[in-house]
């Protein structure tokens, strides 16, 4: 493999079979070859307009009647501070329930047993047949059939105590993501070929074991980029348990606006708080998925951070050495 | 002596193929025992009711005097448990067409998932006995490369130093040789003879006849689910008694 931080050898790659000028078999040097690059006009004219109209964006937004200075004011405020954990916290439990839920599902749908994976079949229709925003109102509103929540000798309690905002956001978006990662985790465990668990089985491994072992961790591969992006769209959607009083984000930021009378300036502050939050865990996606990469591809790719560190000590490279 | 695997009119059907029609057949101990015949005579399939990767629909499959899949009870059969079907599997060494290693792991281990996962061994002992394996298979330089690097001829031969590591009693190959290129095959099948050499029982399903020649110490020929030919591998293959056996050598020798 040629490096390749280091510009020079990269060109100098042997050029084939060309006509040998003097009789010497030997002699064609292995030289860079130095050739007038095809002009491509119509991208430097697309790349003119793209810009002009990113321009005029800039410009528009400058004069637009926008008080900036209520954007940093805001952006680091105890209540916005304490909506963004909020948001944080009721995605990651309801994503937490969702996957877990998500496993069991998957396996009953698979399961040999005509009542579990009907049932599975069943859960499945509703909740991603049905909007989440209805979801989030029928569990917040539960209260108004079932007066109080009985478990038998183990807890009883009057439901409006037990169904606040945040328990209503939670089983909502919970129990609806449930729906989707069955079918994410159902996919993963289908594209693990069938000879890995007749291998397995051929070797004295046990059902359980087969799955544990050998057929969820190559699952993963196909199941952890889905997950990714849907972890990602649950810190969105979590923004519709506003409509149930939960105290996150979006609804912090609709409130504040109301005594200052300053929407759209609330509503970048919670923009660019949605933006960090979803840039982080993008970053993260990007390591558990090369982490699971592991046997599947030759040689892994080098992550963000290993390409900072090469270019950084190699010094700048050359332009036009691709 | 008990014979290590022995077959009484075996039947498989999926669905509406009738793929195994009365099989009978006789392995014994440290032989070598190779199966060949056209494909579609069922004779994979047969390899693979040996470690119940198939179950039967009728007949009697015994691997060293036990019923395979099953308990006899009087003249009623039960079936064996998932964790009573792998403890019988733990003895049966298996080989696949298409290898089948876990790609998420090493060479390495790929060969001590199963002693260390299966028989609760330490992984030091399981560790030593794996890179022995390799280095029998003479892959000991390849034992941290995964699956994906090695070429096909090195994968088998791990896929065989994996089913050895089990310490099985007998050693089921479906076509090992045949998902591999030309230049290949010779380096799986000279680990196998080592096998053969060292005493191992060993069904054999291949297309190599030169090897089941060399090799073998007994051969059937499978034609439409059923054996239509055995004996030593020697007169079966140079001296052919029945019709279809002379059809099917006069095409692949």
């Amino acid at each position: 493999m040629t490096d390749p931080t280091s510009p020079g050898p990269a060109d100098k790659q042997p050029a084939g079979p060309g006509p040998s000028k003097s009789g010497t078999a030997t002699a064609v040097p292995p030289e860079a070859i130095r050739a007038i690059p095809v002009r491509h006009p119509l991208r430097w004219v697309s790349a003119a307009v793209v810009l002009a109209l990113l321009g005029l964006l800039v410009y528009a937004f400058a004069n637009a009647d926008i008080e900036w200075g209520d954007v940093p004011e805001y952006l680091f405020a105890d209540r916005v501070i304490e909506a963004a954990g909020k948001t944080l916290l009721v995605t990651v439990l309801a994503m937490l329930l969702g996957v877990v839920l998500g496993i069991v599902l998957a396996i009953m749908r698979l399961s040999d047993n005509p009542v579990t994976s009907a049932f599975a079949n069943l859960y499945i229709w509703f909740f991603r047949g049905t909007p989440v925003l209805l979801q989030l109102l029928l569990w917040y509103n539960l209260g108004l059939v079932f007066q109080t929540l009985n478990l038998g000798p183990f807890y009883k309690n009057e439901m409006t105590d037990v169904m606040t905002p945040f328990m209503a956001a939670l089983l909502g978006l919970g129990l609806n993501e449930a729906a989707y990662m069955a079918e994410i985790v159902r996919a993963g465990i289908q594209s693990v070929d069938e000879g890995q668990t007749e291998a397995s089985h051929a070797l004295g491994m046990s059902q359980g074991k087969t799955m544990r072992r050998i057929v969820l961790p190559q699952a993963m591969r196909v199941i952890v980029p889905p997950t990714g992006n849907e972890f990602i769209n649950m810190l969105k959607t979590s923004s519709l348990a506003m409509v149930i009083q939960y105290t996150e984000l979006t609804f912090v930021a609709t409130e504040i606006s109301t005594t200052r009378l300053n929407p759209m300036e609330m509503y970048i502050v919670v923009a660019i708080w949605y933006l960090a939050m979803t840039s982080v865990f993008s970053v993260i996606q990007y390591y558990i998925e090369r982490h699971y990469a592991k046997g599947s591809v030759r040689q892994l790719p080098p992550t963000p951070w290993q390409k900072i560190r090469r270019s950084v000590f190699s010094g700048p490279r050359l332009m036009g050495t691709r | 002596m008990t014979a290590m695997v022995k077959a009484e009119g075996v039947h498989k059907s999926f669905g509406p193929a009738h793929v195994l029609k009365g099989v009978d057949l006789e392995v014994a101990p440290r032989e070598v025992f190779c199966v060949v015949g056209p494909s579609g005579s069922g004779k994979s399939t047969f390899l693979r009711c040996i470690n119940h990767l198939e179950k039967i629909n009728a007949g009697r499959l015994y691997v060293d005097g036990h019923l395979v899949g099953y308990r006899q009870h009087g003249n009623k059969l039960h079936e064996l448990k998932d964790k009573e079907v792998a403890a019988q599997r733990r003895d049966i060494g298996m080989v696949f067409q298409r290898f089948n290693l876990f790609p998420h792991m090493t060479a390495l281990e790929n060969v001590m998932e199963a002693p260390v996962q299966v028989k609760r061994e330490s992984k030091a002992t399981a560790r030593e006995r794996a890179m022995r394996l390799l280095d029998r298979v003479g892959l000991a330089d390849k034992a941290g490369g995964y699956p994906t690097q090695l070429s096909g001829g090195q994968q088998q031969r791990v896929a065989i130093a994996r089913a050895l590591a089990m310490e099985p009693k007998l050693m089921l190959f479906d076509e090992p040789t045949s998902a591999l290129d030309p230049e290949l095959v010779g380096e799986v099948l000279d680990v196998m003879r080592d096998l053969a050499e060292s005493g191992m029982t060993m069904l054999v399903v291949t297309h190599e006849m030169g090897f089941a020649r060399e090799v073998g110490d007994a051969l059937v020929f499978m034609d439409d689910g059923a054996v239509v030919e055995s004996g030593h591998p020697r007169d079966v293959l140079t001296n052919p008694q029945h019709q279809r056996t002379k059809t099917f050598l006069s095409k692949v020798l």
